[in-house]
């Protein structure tokens, strides 16, 4: 019998250490006029973990997302309440003195729909680092030949970084506008159903990346899908008009649902 | 093999079926009228074009039975009403093109401004007051702007510079432009606002302001109707009739300084056209070639805008 050794006071493994807070939103509220569209959501999102948002149409989950880099403060009318802070500095993101352009550069996101500009590859990736007032055409290259890489699209478009970007592929150009998000080297990525308008092929890819890219940035997602949501996540949290229903570990909340509202959208008896 | 066939095809072809034929044919007479009739309507509009360049083409060739092209185009002097005529184009093609020129000096970087402006900056409440006192600009009658050039733009450029004469090309170009703002800033800012929102919120997720966004992102998105635009503005311009006749003068001038009086296509079209010209003589003819110069002109830019346009189409 090869009995196996156990040493008596193993570490856990460390890459499964204990997670360490990267933004967390406290009670938070957001109103689109008069109408409440978020109540009262405490979540945090973990360093270097997928955290995923899930729950039917219309739940907030896309405005929840688009509270943490301000999206809202684009139109009129729109109303935070509450807190979202960002470690380490434990900046309120949502305070009133506090830039959204600055927010944004802290945090990227990446949309539903692929939305390259009307530019080249190239300066669809510099995009970002241009904005932000760099020049140097090396440290450009250097930067946007990174982001490609870590979005897996340079060995397909290093012979054509001229070409305008519409020419690519759906999957490619969902692909160019994570590298651009990338480029500028994000804490949070923030992910709006990335792979719903992108055939399965497409999404497929899209999904390995964000499990790769947990390894360097915190990742929040918004998806339909609830496979997929299984699949990319750590932890998940379930909303349901507007409020935060369950928050856990993805293989837990999938497999012994502490709510029963919980339970019956991922079994799909309800949504 | 195609006989048995043949004969099995009209063994197989009951009365019935004759009728639901009969029915089809009928069907597909109505569908031909109609589409006749659509196409007729079409029609209309490309003979309108086709008789209007006949005309022109056909009443320069007398003209140029008696002048030579190459006269036409080389010689500086524009004198068809003299004794000693001369008949050279560029004298009027210069105020054309000079007038022309300090029109769209002023109208395209202020009517882009406009446009920027109003689609990207302005609050709802404001655009919609701009909006429309901007499209009145527009409806303003030319000869109402030719007068304004003639008795309040010259007179406010000749306090600053009192060498001016009282009709200038200057003054002309000013107020055309302003004519034309409207037009530019429009169209422009319809372009524009037909950019979809997703592109903006992909250039402010990244951190963008507001005008890095509008100037990077959206123009560019836009580009073509905004090429539209311009092109417009350069057609308004160059076949504008009234506030040239009536603020730059009417006496042919080889220039291309704008502090000079001078005389466009139009305004010497509508000189002639005005006088007791007989028909058929050769001062009544030129109105028929420099029509076509400008016609052609106008034409180069509309070919001009259109491969513009479909060089930077949208594909958003």
């Amino acid at each position: 019998m090869a009995a196996v050794h156990i040493a008596p006071n193993i570490e856990p493994r460390a890459d499964a250490g204990k997670p360490v807070p990267k933004a967390e939103a406290r009670r938070l509220s957001f109103y689109y006029g008069a109408f409440r569209a978020l109540k009262d959501l405490d979540l945090v999102v973990h360093e270097n973990r997928v955290t995923a948002l899930i729950g039917p149409s219309g739940c907030g989950k896309s405005t929840f997302l688009r509270c943490f880099n301000r999206m809202h403060d684009l139109y009129p009318g729109n109303r935070y309440e509450g807190e979202i802070r960002l470690y380490p500095d434990d900046t309120n993101l949502l305070a009133a003195g506090v830039d959204p352009i600055e927010v944004r550069m802290r945090l990227s996101m990446v949309f539903q729909k692929p939305n390259p500009f009307p530019k080249s590859i190239f300066e669809n990736v510099a995009y970002g680092l241009r904005v932000r007032g760099e020049r140097s055409r090396r440290v450009l290259g250097d930067k946007v030949e990174e982001a490609l890489n870590g979005a897996a699209l340079w060995s397909e478009v290093k012979d054509r970084l001229d070409d305008l970007a519409f020419n690519l592929s759906g999957g490619q150009q969902q692909r160019l506008c994570i590298a651009r998000a990338l480029a500028t080297d994000p804490e949070i990525l923030l992910f709006d159903e990335p792979t719903s308008a992108l055939d399965p092929i497409a999404t497929a890819s899209i999904e390995e990346l964000i499990t790769d890219l947990k390894k360097k940035v915190t990742i929040l997602i918004v998806t339909h899908n609830m496979q997929q949501a299984a699949r990319v996540s750590d932890y998940t949290a379930y909303m349901y008009l507007g409020e935060l229903i369950e928050v856990g570990r993805t293989d837990e909340l999938f497999i012994k649902p502490k709510n029963k509202q919980t339970e019956d959208y991922i079994t799909g008896r309800f949504g | 093999m195609a006989s048995v066939s043949g004969e099995v095809t009209s063994v197989l072809q009951p009365a019935s079926q004759n009728a639901r034929l009969a029915r089809r044919r009928s069907r597909f007479i109505r569908e031909k009228a109609i589409e006749s009739v659509l196409f007729l309507a079409a029609l209309v509009s490309v003979f309108t074009t086709l008789g209007i360049v006949y005309i022109l083409v056909a009443e320069s060739v007398v003209f140029f039975e008696q002048v030579s092209l190459w006269d036409f185009l080389t010689d500086n002097q524009w004198t068809p009403l003299f004794d000693d005529a001369h008949f050279g184009i560029l004298v009027l093609l210069s105020g054309t093109l000079t007038s022309s020129a300090v029109a769209l000096i002023i109208a395209i970087p202020l009517g882009t401004v406009i446009a920027i402006y109003l689609s990207e900056f302005a609050p709802f409440s404001i655009r919609e007051i701009a909006k429309p006192f901007l499209e009145l600009l527009g409806g303003v009658p030319t000869i109402i702007y030719g007068y304004f050039a003639l008795l309040f733009v010259t007179p406010l450029l000749q306090w600053f510079y009192p060498a001016l004469p009282g009709f200038n090309l200057l003054s002309a170009g000013i107020v055309m432009g302003i004519m034309i703002i409207p037009y530019v800033a429009s169209i422009s800012e319809d372009a524009m606002r037909a950019v979809p929102m997703n592109l903006r919120e992909g250039s402010y997720a990244m951190g963008a302001t507001r005008f890095q966004t509008a100037t990077r992102v959206v123009v560019p998105a836009a580009i073509s109707g905004i090429a539209s635009a311009y092109i417009l503005g350069i057609s308004r311009a160059v076949g504008e009739t009234m506030i040239l006749a009536v603020a730059a003068g009417m006496q042919p001038n080889l220039t291309f300084n704008p502090l000079e009086p001078a005389a466009t296509i139009t305004a010497f079209i509508v000189q002639v056209a005005l006088g007791d010209l007989p028909h058929g003589s050769i001062g009544y003819q030129t109105i028929f070639a420099a029509g076509l110069t400008l016609m052609l002109f106008t034409l180069a830019c509309n070919i001009a805008g259109h491969m513009l346009r479909k060089s930077f189409r949208e594909a958003y």
